[in-house]
């Protein structure tokens, strides 16, 4: 075979000694707050991306002053779940060596902090590892951040479930000391041989990202189908047994290319939750020497599956794993969001879902959600859940804390807002003005959109549906736009792309219907369906499936086919 | 040999001659060069060159002066004209480049000296200042003298260096021709009247003869512009830019003058002299606190104009001086500004935070029958005075440009916005704005006149400006050699002046070091002096190969805490003693290789 060339983050990866690149050499150059081009790069691996506020970069060129740099770092939280201890440690990090003084609740249940300047990243990895927190391989291509579904109801199940999700974390990550030595000072060892610095990486890592996700049904909130692996737990009796093992999902696509699409995980059968690991490592390795690597727009597992077929790839997983995959069981899942308010659970302890607004824990005037967190983790006995729908949970309570807890949530305007049910459903990603890659407002311009889809559901009645909103500023994901039914993905300032059709649960892809629309088109075009839906609806049909039923589009049945065609 | 290379050692010139000849001759193109070598050859042989180093020092006027912003150069040099149009010998000279050898054998020596923060010398004065008051200052009974001390009477050691001065050569035998002269910051007119009556007072002791002027350092240098103090051009404003971020506690511009046709000159390290008109809102503030008409009809010297506009154009209403609060705690009987306004510190300090619309507004004249004409308002008022700004651009780069980096003063008080004058003119100027302008030259800040010699640069805040001169000049130049920045400020993020600038020379290749300090950025406050510590071990090699030092910004403290933090490198890195470090630096200032410009 002719030698090809390979995408540039290939030969990054190649040459950075294993994630090191000249980090250390760009920390400490004073006299501006980026770093290079490869190490932009590199740095993603280590948990955090440079970012700049671009809506003063034309301002700053003008005041002779580079652009306002800062770093957005993520932490790697598996399946959401911290202490209350761990909590204020993070709140105390926000506040104090952060320009954005707020946390961040993601779309994958972890948090992070915006606008941290390059001379206090290192200070702030310190301090998450004194809360036994890290942000190694949050970002970059690696295994992501593992989702396991935070409802803590069936508290048995769930907490087998999470222990698999932890268990997925740690055994992925990557094994290279250069986070050690570059932000928590440890010394550096010798250079080994490739297989024992990365046993399961290699030297170039994988060729894109790796998302996971651990779902306990009927629960979807983890949104299963639009990771590259997902197990959804299969129990018996209350018991774990093992998993429907899922793969080839992902959201990431680029507007005007048609090679490149959103597709969900296909099923690939029961394993058994001693197999997991195997499993799990045989995927990602296929995946390491299968994936594309000269295109990084093609490069993530569903188009490994895609190009190679589902078949090839599920015989080389299992011989790999060694071990062979049984028929799928059959499980239902369901809702996406999460159950507000308080719950409880099976072992009597209760459980308060919070809504937070874009996950943006802030205080502003008449709602200090960032105080009201902190002075709920002072008090509270239990732990802390961030929720794939940027929420957060405080679960654990005992029934005599409950009165305690809530009066500190309503005192903040954590509890007590009029919360629709689209509202509840929806969630947008961060884009403008931090995001590099946003084309068009999300996160700021949201709230205001959610209002108008509300106006218009009580105007034609039918608010007690939920319907499941999404918006993101550019087509590459973070909120999962592609699995919403009403899915709204940035173009440009002011313009998007209006998606229609997915299921309610995260089972079938949504279908472009309008191209580059503004907002008064936008609303004026669900104004008219939400008629039709109205009327024409049948018993319990969701806003998505009727969609596709009336013929406003076509079902995404195979989205390499059917997506663009 | 070059002429750059030159030194008083190699030749048969004296050090300060040889200054002359070589800043004479930087002037000239090679053409122009080789004409005066031709020339010079060709008199010397024919036997008639000036005997200038012969001069009888006794038949002699010798005018020094020690000046830190130029005003003590122009008093100097205006009575070199007017004793030469008398027919004295002049011998006009900077203390500078006096050697000090020479004064035993002076008969009238006439000296002209400013002082500046605690009662300083300016650089060019503190060799000889120091001289006199050693061991080593000879008996002088021969001489005659007179001193005219330039000062600010809002300091507190005002004239300080002058009647240092004036008293050592009376302790040294020197006889007086007139009583010390203290002048306070509107100079002219007793400066003018001493002119006139220190000649009166040479003309017993001094033939005059208009065979033997020699006009050492008088005559006009060449690019000289007629554009003066005192006769401005009147310029535009191309740019006044913001470069502090949005999140800045400060505003600084960026500001850009066009000199047009000007032919105004000036070298990298000079100052830009700025008039500047009084904001009309403020004006308007002073007028109605005091129930004046602003078309009343008032007279300045012989020109009658409106009262408004003889307080926007010429009267110093941003900066107060001491007499003024006297006057003022007078007139208004305000029992707390006349006690203020018998401690000289209390005052000092009070001139410091308020202007003269405070006075207005603070302690107004009482409904007694104190009442304030506008004749007597313009008597109150000092006339307005240009404020002098580093200049941050090279010709060699931007033509008819110059530019300056201005901090906009402004302060709050009782509700009322108050802001510097010309920071605030400068500021709010539009493309176009109209600015009397003029160049007056710093010789006392120039990069080395070899291009390989290192170069360190301290300037923080708006000390930066000539250093950006600098820059320019040296790339214009192709000059690649070692320069090495000191930078500091509040916050990295919003102050870090020409940022891009900065990067961009550092990428170039024409910057080779930058250390940075902003010390609001950490719990503890880091300054240039902090780094200047930290790279002491390198800083000390710079200066074993010959650096030159460059310092410029803020007087008060910066350049105070940097000199501490020089000696301090001195001694731990360069394991000298206090007192041989303390030497070193002075070898360094008389060498010309540590250069201040600061305010």
């Amino acid at each position: 075979m002719s030698e090809q060339k390979l995408a540039l983050n290939e030969y990054l990866k190649t040459d950075s000694d294993y994630l090191r690149g000249t980090i250390k050499e760009g920390l400490d150059s004073s006299v501006t707050g980026s770093f290079s081009d490869g190490d932009q790069q590199l740095i993603k691996f280590h948990g955090f991306y440079q970012q700049d506020d671009r809506d003063l970069r034309n301002e700053r060129k003008e005041q002779k002053l580079e652009p306002l740099y800062s770093f957005m770092l993520r932490a790697r939280v598996p399946g959401g779940i911290c202490s209350p201890q761990q909590w204020l440690g993070v709140d105390k990090i926000a506040s104090t060596l952060t320009s954005s003084n707020s946390i961040r609740l993601t779309t994958r249940q972890t948090f992070q902090y915006h606008g941290i300047p390059k001379r206090n990243l290192k200070t702030i990895i310190q301090d998450l590892d004194r809360e036994a927190l890290d942000s190694i391989a949050a970002c970059g291509d690696v295994n992501r951040n593992v989702m396991c579904n935070p409802n803590p109801v069936e508290s048995k199940l769930h907490e087998q479930a999470y222990a698999v999700a932890k268990q997925l974390s740690d055994h992925l990550l990557p094994h290279t000391r250069a986070y050690a030595e570059i932000w928590l000072d440890e010394e550096k060892l010798l250079t080994t041989e490739d297989e024992t610095v990365e046993p399961v990486y290699g030297k170039t890592y994988l060729p894109r990202k790796f998302k996971m996700a651990v779902a306990v049904p009927p629960d979807n909130d983890v949104d299963v189908y639009t990771n590259d692996l997902g197990f959804i737990a299969v129990a018996e009796n209350g018991e774990l047994v093992g998993f429907n093992l899922t793969a080839g999902g992902g959201m990431g696509s680029t507007h005007g290319e048609v090679e490149t699409f959103p597709r969900l995980a296909d099923d690939f059968g029961f394993i058994k939750t001693e197999d997991v690991m195997k499993f799990a490592e045989a995927v990602m390795t296929v995946q390491r020497d299968w994936g594309n690597r000269v295109n990084r727009k093609r490069s993530r597992l569903k188009y490994t599956i895609v190009d190679h077929g589902y078949e090839k790839f599920k015989a080389e997983v299992e011989l790999r794993a060694g071990v062979k995959f049984e028929p799928k069981r059959e499980v239902v899942i369901g809702d996406r969001g999460d159950r507000y308010g308080w719950v409880e659970g099976v072992d009597g302890k209760w459980h308060l879902t919070l809504f937070i607004e874009s996950g943006r824990i802030k205080d502003l005037p008449g709602q200090t959600l960032q105080t009201g967190l902190r002075e709920i983790a002072k008090i509270h006995k239990g732990d802390f859940r961030m929720t794939s729908n940027q929420n957060m949970i405080i679960a654990g309570v005992a029934a005599e804390d409950k009165a305690t807890i809530e009066g500190l949530a309503r005192k903040h305007g954590l509890l007590g807002q009029v919360l629709t049910q689209t509202r509840g459903h929806s969630i947008a990603c961060v884009a403008l003005p931090t995001c590099p890659l946003a084309m068009a407002e999300a996160e700021r311009y949201f709230p205001e959109f959610i209002d108008h889809i509300d106006a218009l559901q009580a105007k034609h009645g039918i608010s007690e549906q939920a319907i499941v909103v999404r918006m993101t500023g550019c087509p590459n994901g973070c909120a999962r736009p592609f699995a919403a039914e009403i899915g709204l993905v940035g173009k440009a300032p002011g313009r998007y792309n209006l998606y229609l059709g997915a299921s309610f649960e995260g089972t079938r892809l949504n279908k472009m219907h309008r191209e580059n629309i503004q907002e008064a088109d936008i609303l004026a075009e669900l104004d008219a369906l939400f008629g039709r839906y109205a009327v024409e609806r049948d018993a319990g049909e969701t806003f998505g499936n009727f969609t596709v039923r009336v013929g406003v589009v076509k079902a995404v049945i195979d989205a390499a086919k059917d997506f663009h065609g | 040999m070059l002429l750059k290379e030159l030194s008083s050692l190699a030749s048969p010139l004296s050090q300060g001659q040889v200054e002359k000849l070589k800043q004479l001759t930087s002037e000239l193109s090679a053409v122009q060069l080789a004409w005066v070598s031709g020339y010079l050859a060709a008199t010397a042989n024919a036997g008639q060159l000036a005997p200038v180093a012969q001069v009888q020092t006794a038949q002699t006027v010798t005018i020094l002066y020690g000046s830190q912003t130029g005003n003590g150069r122009g008093v100097a040099k205006a009575l070199a004209e007017k004793a030469q149009s008398q027919g004295y010998a002049v011998n006009l000279a900077s203390m500078g480049e006096y050697n000090v050898r020479q004064l035993k054998q002076e008969s009238v020596l006439l000296l002209v000296v400013s002082t500046h923060g605690e009662g300083e010398a300016p650089d060019d004065a503190i060799e000889l200042h120091k001289f006199l008051a050693s061991k080593r200052a000879p008996k002088l009974d021969n001489l005659h003298y007179s001193v005219l001390a330039l000062g600010d009477s809002s300091y507190e050691f005002f004239c300080q260096t002058g009647k240092d001065f004036d008293a050592r050569l009376a302790a040294l035998g020197a006889k007086s021709l007139l009583p010390l002269i203290e002048c306070d910051v509107d100079y002219e007119a007793a400066a003018g009247q001493w002119h006139a009556d220190v000649l009166e007072a040479v003309k017993p002791l001094i033939e005059t003869s208009s065979a033997s002027v020699v006009s050492i350092g008088t005559a006009k240098a060449i690019g000289e512009s007629e554009f003066t103090k005192q006769n401005p051009y009147s310029a535009e404003v191309l740019v006044s830019q913001k470069i502090t971020g949005r999140g800045s506690d400060r505003d600084v511009r960026h500001v850009e003058i066009d000199l047009g046709d000007s032919g105004l000159s000036y070298q990298a390290g000079d100052a830009l002299g700025v008039w500047f008109s009084n904001n009309e809102v403020l004006v308007d503030e002073v007028l109605a606190g005091l129930s004046l008409a602003a078309d009343e009809l008032v007279t300045i010297g012989t020109e009658s104009l409106p009262l408004k506009q003889a307080l926007v154009d010429r009267k110093e209403l941003t900066q107060l001086y001491p007499g003024l609060v006297k006057a003022w705690a007078e007139l208004s009987g305000n029992a707390e500004l006349l006690a203020l306004s018998e401690d000289k510190e209390q005052v000092r300090h009070f001139i410091l935070k308020h202007q003269f619309a405070d006075l207005v507004t603070q302690y107004p004249l009482s409904n007694n029958s104190v009442t304030l004409n506008a004749a007597k308002l313009l008597e109150l008022l000092r006339p307005l005075t240009p404020r002098l700004y580093s200049i941050a651009s090279s010709q060699s780069e931007v033509e008819t440009e110059v530019h300056l980096t201005v901090a906009l003063v402004e302060d709050e008080r009782h509700g009322a916005a108050r802001f510097g004058g010309a920071s605030h003119f400068l500021a709010s100027a539009q493309e176009g704005t109209q600015v009397k302008v003029y160049v007056e030259s710093n010789k006392h800040f120039r990069l080395p006149e070899n291009p390989e010699t290192p170069v360190i640069m301290v300037g923080p805040g708006t000390g930066v400006a000539p250093f950006r001169a600098f820059m320019q000049e040296r790339v214009a130049q192709g000059i690649k050699g070692d320069i090495w920045l000191f930078f500091g400020n509040p916050h990295f993020e919003e102050d870090f002046l020409y940022q891009t600038e900065w990067q961009q020379y550092l990428k170039n290749g024409d910057l080779s070091r930058i250390d940075v300090a902003f010390s609001r950025d950490q719990a503890h406050k880091i300054y240039v002096q902090h780094r200047i510590k930290e790279q002491g071990q390198a800083l000390w090699q710079w200066l074993q190969n010959g650096a030159h030092l460059y310092i410029c910004g803020d007087a008060e403290r910066m350049a105070k805490d940097v000199h501490q933090a020089l000696i301090e490198v001195a001694v731990e890195v360069g394991g000298l003693n206090i007192e041989a470090a303390e030497a070193y630096f002075e070898t360094l200032r008389s060498d010309k290789r540590y250069q201040k410009d600061v305010y």
